[in-house]
């Protein structure tokens, strides 16, 4: 269905007539020329970049905190100013990319299994099944994403000295992961349902096609653009709730470098040196900004009601 | 319409066992000990140490706790707090103030959020569009407790518009307002998206040209015919959102040091009183299904088509 819609969209597209164009093809035509697109996707690469390789952009160290030159403004030898405790800002803005950025992507790639492989459950086997699945998602989506994440961090808390930094980042997208699922799952199942009536799939099913390869050759390519449109823009929410959870005191902890703790650091004196809060907000906004935007493109690009 | 709502009604029992199971397995782990620091400079002695623990059930297995508590809270006792204050009328006067607080935020949402996306919507491509489309992306990317602090500094402090905080539980609405801002910016730009992209669709439907080809004027053909079926995704938002407000509560409320359910949870978890914590969750998890349940039945009046027989 979708192919023969592509090909009814652009009936004549120069030297490629009559060869069957998918959805995605389609969907990267259009991304191809838009510009959005690009400037999101090279806001993310920087980042990205910044998460893996920070000694590329700065050879400052970030935990080397200079006590002569604390609050410094902005100038040649500190271009971001130094913090409150005379820490390199511009250092540590680089390095606290890895955290948000880690928690960002693995947050919406675990909502995004989890998620998913509940919502194909839930729509595809349907009957009971359908029922104490989506029961289950219900329960998980009553609770607000950011007091979960409250009670579990303070659940489970950190010893900032002890925990390695793996594990206290993955306890963040542990916890944003066991709250932030159902709506993946609710949305999978929706699209799931959508897509099970279609003819291919009925003839897939009267083939003797198993349910797994039905699943996984007709009902995923199909179902799966919302879902990984809605996680790409989810991951954006993702960061900011790392930040949250950090501005409380219970997500990410001194002496972990990231945005959220250089935020609620810098909050403290926001009267007298906004400097400190500007940059490290700057990039965190930038990051979520460029998330959010690279979904929306995508997701205009997917969709064939806005060509 | 009242099979309906019996069913969603006797659906939302597991949900609420599920999750207030849920909250209290994570509170059941808290670390620490609840009766440290009860006995003043001294370590508490062994026998109020066995009282204490006694009293709450803490010497159970969990399932047996959850029970007992399950069993008290459907008469509708919610239990003493470990300060032995009944956390009834602890919560009844923090919900009062937090309720009043989320209420003006999605006062907040409807009337600034709606009133942005349609300005933009009906002016697809125009200035205005353009500003919404920005100031909405920017107040997204943007962390809420960041918005917070700033706007208490340059309003309450820096121009002293405002009251910077709210001093009691009897505070006055004018108190609230920058809070209430505070609490509902996200969702004032999400509403605001919402609303325009519905519009923007519904606005290419058949039956708006229709309207407009019966001469109709284009303020009619917005207002009366595509607003209300623009605003069925937009109240969707809105009541799911309702939960999600009472949980940025925690926040909000500790940027503008309100005694809220917010800084209720805060405190108990920081004082390790399960009761406490259990009971304001679980209550707001009842609010926020209810909440959803009346948006449901809200669909049936924003469309006709929908019933709910």
């Amino acid at each position: 269905m979708t192919d023969s819609l592509a090909v009814s969209v652009q009936p004549t597209a120069g030297e490629d007539v009559g060869e069957a164009r998918s959805l995605a093809q389609d969907a990267w035509r259009s991304l191809r020329k838009n510009k959005i697109f690009w400037i999101s996707v090279t806001l993310i690469t920087a980042f990205v970049l910044m998460a893996v390789w920070p000694s590329l952009f700065t050879r400052t160290d970030p935990t080397f905190g200079d006590i002569n030159n604390v609050r410094d403004t902005p100038s040649g030898a500190h271009i971001f100013g130094t913090d409150g405790q005379g820490y390199d800002i511009f250092a540590r803005t680089i390095y606290g990319a890895r955290a948000s950025i880690i928690v960002g992507i693995l947050t919406s790639l675990t909502t995004l299994i989890v998620g998913g492989v509940v919502g194909i459950v839930a729509g595809f086997y349907g009957g009971w099944i359908d029922a104490v699945v989506s029961r289950i998602t219900d329960i998980f989506f009553a609770i607000p994403l950011l007091l979960g994440g409250i009670l579990f961090m303070a659940s489970f808390p950190n010893n900032p000295q002890s925990t390695p930094y793996l594990v206290i980042v993955g306890k963040v997208v542990l916890t944003l992961t066991i709250f932030g699922w159902p709506s993946i799952a609710r949305l999978m199942r929706s699209s799931v349902l959508q897509v099970k009536p279609n003819e291919y799939v009925l003839a897939a099913r009267a083939l003797g096609a198993s349910p797994l390869r039905i699943i996984r050759s007709h009902i995923l390519p199909n179902a799966l653009a919302p879902a990984i449109v809605v996680s790409t823009i989810n991951l954006g929410g993702f960061i900011v709730a790392e930040a949250t959870l950090s501005f409380l005191g219970i997500g990410l902890t001194p002496p972990a470098i990231s945005w959220g703790v250089a935020i609620s650091d810098a909050l403290v004196a926001v009267r007298t040196y906004p400097h400190i809060l500007l940059f490290p907000s700057l990039f965190l906004s930038l990051a979520v900004l460029a998330f959010i935007l690279l979904g929306d493109a995508v997701r205009d690009a997917f969709d064939p009601k806005s060509r | 319409m009242g099979k309906y709502i019996v069913r969603r009604l006797l659906q939302m029992i597991p949900v609420v066992l599920g999750a207030t199971f849920i909250i209290f397995a994570m509170v059941f782990a808290l670390p620490g000990d609840p009766t440290a620091g009860k006995c003043g400079e001294r370590p508490c002695s062994p026998e109020f140490v066995a009282k204490f623990r006694e009293e709450h059930n803490l010497n159970d297995p969990l399932p047996v706790q959850y029970g007992k508590y399950l069993g008290k809270f459907v008469q509708g006792d919610l239990g003493t707090n470990y300060y032995g204050i009944p956390v009834k009328d602890d919560l009844a006067k923090r919900y009062t103030i937090t309720g009043r607080l989320a209420l003006m935020a999605i006062a907040f949402e409807a009337i600034i959020g709606i009133l942005a996306g349609v300005l933009a919507g009906v002016r697809k491509g125009r200035f205005i569009d353009n500003l919404v489309t920005v100031s909405t992306l920017f107040v997204i990317s943007i962390p809420v407790f960041v918005i917070g602090v700033l706007l208490q500094y340059l309003f309450g402090i820096k121009w002293g518009l405002f009251p910077a905080t709210v001093p009691s539980l009897e505070a006055s609405t004018w108190s609230l307002v920058l809070p209430a801002f505070v609490l509902g910016s996200l969702s004032i730009a999400y509403v605001a998206r919402l609303t325009r992209t519905n519009l923007v669709e519904n606005l290419r439907a058949d039956y708006v040209r229709t309207a407009a080809a019966k001469g109709l004027t284009k303020s009619r053909a917005v207002g009366v015919h595509t607003l209300r079926n623009s605003l069925i995704p937009v109240v969707t938002f809105i009541g799911a959102d309702f939960g999600g407000l009472l949980g940025g509560a925690i926040v909000t409320e500790r940027i503008f040091n309100i005694q809220g359910v917010g800084g209720y949870i805060w405190k108990g978890i920081n004082s390790r009183d399960g009761v406490a914590v259990v009971s304001a969750v679980t209550v707001l998890v009842i609010v926020y299904l209810l909440v959803n349940l009346l948006v449901d039945l809200l669909y049936g009046v924003l469309d006709p088509r929908i019933s709910h027989d």
